[in-house]
């Protein structure tokens, strides 16, 4: 992440929106899986992990369950990637898949910005070492457009609009400390934002 | 990372964390129900053995194909280079074959050295054990293994962790990856021998000497004992093996005055009676089973650095960048 | 070329001294002076480069017969040449070994031939060099090669006896035996200088004190038996310690050092590049910096390259398949002026002294050596000492290219080289 993009970025969502957005998925999510009771939550590094766990937290408010009783987990895909030789080899993020596993459930996955589709179809492919859900369905905060692969998200924050000039950062209180949406314009740095 | 794992010295502080921490990871892997991973599909490793190493090769082996890569053995026994076809010749094949990574093991100290510097090859070198020179994905494996046990795990080095490496330091290329590893990660290591297997020039080595087991064991974290070749007593190193056994060997006794969370760890194979008891041996503490099982994890990590991208990994790029979506 | 054959040097600085022109005619040097009408004589202009006499090499492996895959008489003698020399002293480790007359006579025949530079062979102290049974030492004296130096040189004459029977046998007819001082028990699968390298790079260690035991002890024995003993290629500070001692007592002790032990050290072996494999091994700076003031202060008697050719693919490999050694003919002077002269630890006439006189006076070689004065026989090597140059072993006169110079920058090339008046190098090429 540039600064200079961060400096000149543009708020489009600011705390109240992202828990009012994340409360309004919550409730889709309940009514789609119908009380949500075999739902799993993996996140996709980083943000994603947060995303899930905050919407594992609601999902527990909403069905009258225990703290922790949803599980939640987090999904790497960094060795599923289609991009790998693009760039040097890449630390790897962790993989924790809840305790009984995935096999019949319904598995959200959650990110924070659906782009080109590429780290979704990443992550549908580790999901299918991992187990056979009963179904995936997929959450992301912000969707920016712009796919290059026939995916689409079933819950989605905010639609956003985007050129590809335009650079869209996440940050949450878990990771940076404030939460936000920023949009932001491509600095000089290589094009490697989101 | 450098482009070639050749000596553990080789590596940063950074480039080890990196390394574990990418092993940890993959040592989830192990548990799935598909342990296999997409991500080196189309890539080539060829494991070439000059010297007979199952355990190693198999380890190897296991680690490349857990990432899909293609793997070639070339076992240099029976083969050409018995028939005295040079490591040159033989590199120019394998170069041919479109070789990614060339796993190496050889007799000669300095071989994967002259084979990742040459020219002859473009791929990644990895050294799988070069005469008494290095081994160091058996030095990521033990530090590995001590960091499981010795330490809060991930993210973590080996700061001011004591560890005890003791036997025929001369011989032993284990030592000396781990004597470079250990200290960059921040441990403290005292090499323990009988004065004849200490090699001559070892005082430039970070690490400190001594010849007396019993007046280090009691404040070693961890305890390895590098396996003993009775044929060094024919070359007069020590006078006989129960000599050896009672000065440096690691029994009941010796391993009762550790501290309570010090393991003892042995890179395998062990001789039993020589260098450590069979009490010892067997014990829960020992963690010999478990290193080998970690040496997997070690070499999917070391492949995947060296291979799974355009060039190898930057150790200082795990939060600087942003992935694309 | 005829006998009368004339060929005025002008200006050269005579063992680097005031210029003088020098006049050869025929096989000798007619005079030295200045202003010295040239007549018909072919003149060479040789204003600022350094007059040595020819120089000697008491230590060169011409490998035939047996290895002609990496270098022949023929070819070792145009490198010996190219490289200032007028002399060198063929090594015994041929296949066959020359242990006995019939070898040597051959060698020696073979440098007739050749032309370029005298061969004197050395013989063998010892049948097959195996340490046992002595050679027939006598017998390659009285032939027609006269051989004065035995040496059994890539092996040690370990077995104290034999080397005592040695000492004693070849002062009948004045020889002297160059000893090649190894332990072979404490070198057993050593690879290089037992140190801090070696214990890094896990490469058998080769101490110095396998060395310095066995001078140590040939010494005393040829002390005991009053006999001339001769060190082949020095290599450690301890070994000079004990010359000088030796010397100090007023004993018949001489020795040699090789270029390469002035100037590369263990630290080379890093790259485990076995360009740098030699026997005996590079050592420390420490030792390079004794072995330098030890040849300044005459410690050590002579300048000797071991010119050790070997085919590319016995370098092209792993090191501990490599073969052990070096080419040298054509690097020493170069080497020499850059640890040495360049360095103010020896002068030219220095120079002259270690790399001509003093290996000629050791191996009792006639009309070498020699003051570069009238009558004296035009043996002389002419040398560009402002000349920079960068080596690249492709322009070897050698059949090998195992240097462990290539792409370094090494000061002096030799423009002229004259075996009795006629020259073996023209303007820096072979003539």
């Amino acid at each position: 992440m540039d600064a200079r993009t961060t400096d000149a970025a543009r708020s489009v969502l600011e705390a109240p929106d992202i828990a009012r957005v994340l409360t309004r998925i919550a409730h889709e999510i309940v009514e789609r899986a119908k009380g949500a009771d075999d739902v799993v939550l993996l996140g996709i590094p980083t943000r994603g992990v947060h995303l899930a766990r905050r919407l594992a937290t609601r999902l527990e408010e909403i069905t009258g369950r225990a703290p922790g009783q949803v599980p939640v987990g987090s999904l790497d895909i960094t060795m599923y990637r289609d991009d790998l030789r693009l760039r040097p080899a890449r630390a790897l993020a962790r993989t924790d898949i809840p305790g009984d596993g995935i096999d019949g459930r319904l598995v959200v996955l959650v990110d924070d910005v659906l782009f080109s589709g590429r780290t979704i179809r990443a992550a549908l492919d580790a999901l299918g070492d991992i187990g056979r859900p009963r179904a995936v369905q997929l959450a992301v905060l912000v969707d920016r457009g712009h796919r290059e692969l026939p995916i689409r998200a079933d819950y989605v924050g905010k639609n956003l609009p985007t050129s590809l000039r335009e650079t869209v950062k996440v940050q949450l209180t878990e990771e940076d400390g404030r939460d936000s949406v920023l949009l932001g314009v491509r600095g000089t740095a290589p094009a490697d934002g989101q | 990372m450098k482009r070639h794992l050749i000596s553990a010295a080789d590596l940063t502080r950074d480039d080890a964390v990196l390394i574990l921490d990418t092993a940890e990871e993959l040592a989830r892997i192990a548990d799935r129900p598909i342990k296999k991973l997409p991500t080196l599909r189309g890539r080539t490793v060829v494991n070439l053995f000059f010297e007979d190493s199952t355990r190693t090769r198999i380890s190897f082996e296991a680690a490349a194909k857990r990432l899909s890569a293609d793997v070639i053995n070339f076992s240099a026994k029976g083969s050409s280079v018995s028939k005295g076809e040079s490591l040159k010749d033989t590199a120019l094949t394998l170069e041919a074959m479109g070789a990614d990574a060339v796993v190496i093991r050889h007799h000669d100290s300095g071989a994967p050295h002259r084979l990742a510097t040459s020219g002859w090859i473009g791929g990644s070198v990895v050294n799988a054990g070069d005469g008494t020179h290095e081994h160091p994905t058996q030095a990521l494996l033990d530090a590995f293994t001590m960091r499981r046990h010795l330490t809060s795990g991930t993210g973590q080095d080996l700061a001011g962790r004591r560890i005890t490496i003791v036997g025929d330091v001369l011989h032993s290329r284990v030592a000396r990856s781990n004597v470079h590893l250990l200290s960059t990660l921040g441990a403290e290591v005292t090499l323990v021998a009988p004065p004849t297997l200490v090699p001559f020039g070892v005082e430039s080595w970070p690490c400190e000497v001594s010849y007396d087991l019993d007046a280090v064991v009691g404040k070693s974290d961890a305890v390895m004992m590098l396996r003993v070749q009775r044929e060094r007593m024919h070359a007069a190193f020590f006078p006989t093996e129960r000599e050896y056994a009672r000065r440096y060997g690691l029994d009941g006794d010796r391993m009762a005055r550790m501290p309570e969370h010090a393991i003892v760890m042995h890179p395998g194979p062990m001789n039993r009676g020589m260098e450590i008891t069979a009490e010892v041996a067997d014990s829960d503490r020992c963690t010999a089973v478990e290193q080998v099982a970690n040496g997997v994890s070690i070499r999917m990590a070391v492949l995947y650095l060296l291979l799974g991208g355009n060039e190898p990994a930057v150790a200082a790029s795990r939060t600087a960048t942003e992935e694309s979506k | 070329m005829s006998d009368t054959h004339k060929t005025l040097l002008r200006g050269a600085k005579v063992l680097g001294g005031e210029p003088r022109d020098v006049l050869i005619e025929g096989e000798r040097i007619a005079s030295v002076g200045t202003g010295i009408d040239a007549g018909d004589a072919t003149v060479i202009d040789a204003t600022g480069q350094i007059l040595l006499p020819g120089l000697v090499d008491l230590h060169t492996h011409l490998r035939e017969p047996g290895r002609e895959d990496s270098e022949t008489v023929h070819t070792g003698t145009r490198a010996a040449a190219a490289g200032g020399y007028t002399a060198v002293h063929a090594m015994a480790n041929t296949f066959p070994v020359a242990d006995t007359a019939g070898v040597v006579e051959q060698v020696w025949r073979l440098g007739k031939e050749s032309g370029y530079c005298d061969v004197q062979p050395v013989g063998a102290v010892t049948v097959g060099l195996e340490g046992k049974k002595l050679a027939e030492l006598g017998a390659m004296n009285d032939s027609a090669a006269g051989v004065r130096v035995f040496s059994d040189d890539g092996k040690c004459v370990d077995d104290a006896v034999i080397m005592r029977r040695a000492l004693e046998y070849v002062k009948a007819f004045d020889g002297v035996i160059a000893q090649h001082a190894q332990e072979p028990r404490l070198t057993e699968g050593a690879q290089m200088n037992e140190g801090v390298v070696s214990a890094e790079l896990g490469l058998g260690g080769w101490p110095a004190v396998a060395e310095e035991s066995i001078i140590a002890r040939d010494v005393l024995l040829a002390a005991h038996v009053g006999s001339r003993v001769h060190i082949c290629h020095l290599s450690t500070a301890g070994s000079v310690e004990i010359v000088r001692w030796a010397k100090s007592k007023g004993w018949n002790v001489t020795a040699e050092v090789t270029p390469h032990h002035l100037l590369l050290t263990d630290e080379l072996v890093r790259s485990y590049n076995p360009v740098y494999k030699v026997n005996p091994p590079l050592r420390t700076e420490a030792d390079v910096m004794a072995l330098r003031e030890a040849l300044a202060d005459g410690t050590i008697d002579c300048v000797a390259t071991d010119h050790a050719p070997h085919p590319h693919e016995d370098k092209d490999c792993e090191w501990g398949a490599a073969a052990m050694g070096m080419v040298g003919l054509e690097t020493a002077l170069s080497v020499v002026q850059h640890t040495m002269v360049d360095t103010g630890l020896l002068d030219w006439a220095g120079v002259a002294d270690r790399m001509s006189h003093r290996p000629s006076a050791i191996g009792r070689l006639a009309g070498h050596g020699r003051p570069i004065a009238p009558g004296e026989p035009a043996n002389l090597t002419l040398l560009d000492s402002a000349y920079r140059g960068v080596v690249n072993p492709a322009g070897f006169a050698s059949r090998s290219r195992n240097t462990p110079y290539e792409g370094r920058e090494l000061p002096g090339r030799v423009t002229y080289t004259f075996l009795r008046g006629r020259a073996t190098v023209v303007d820096g090429k072979l003539a």
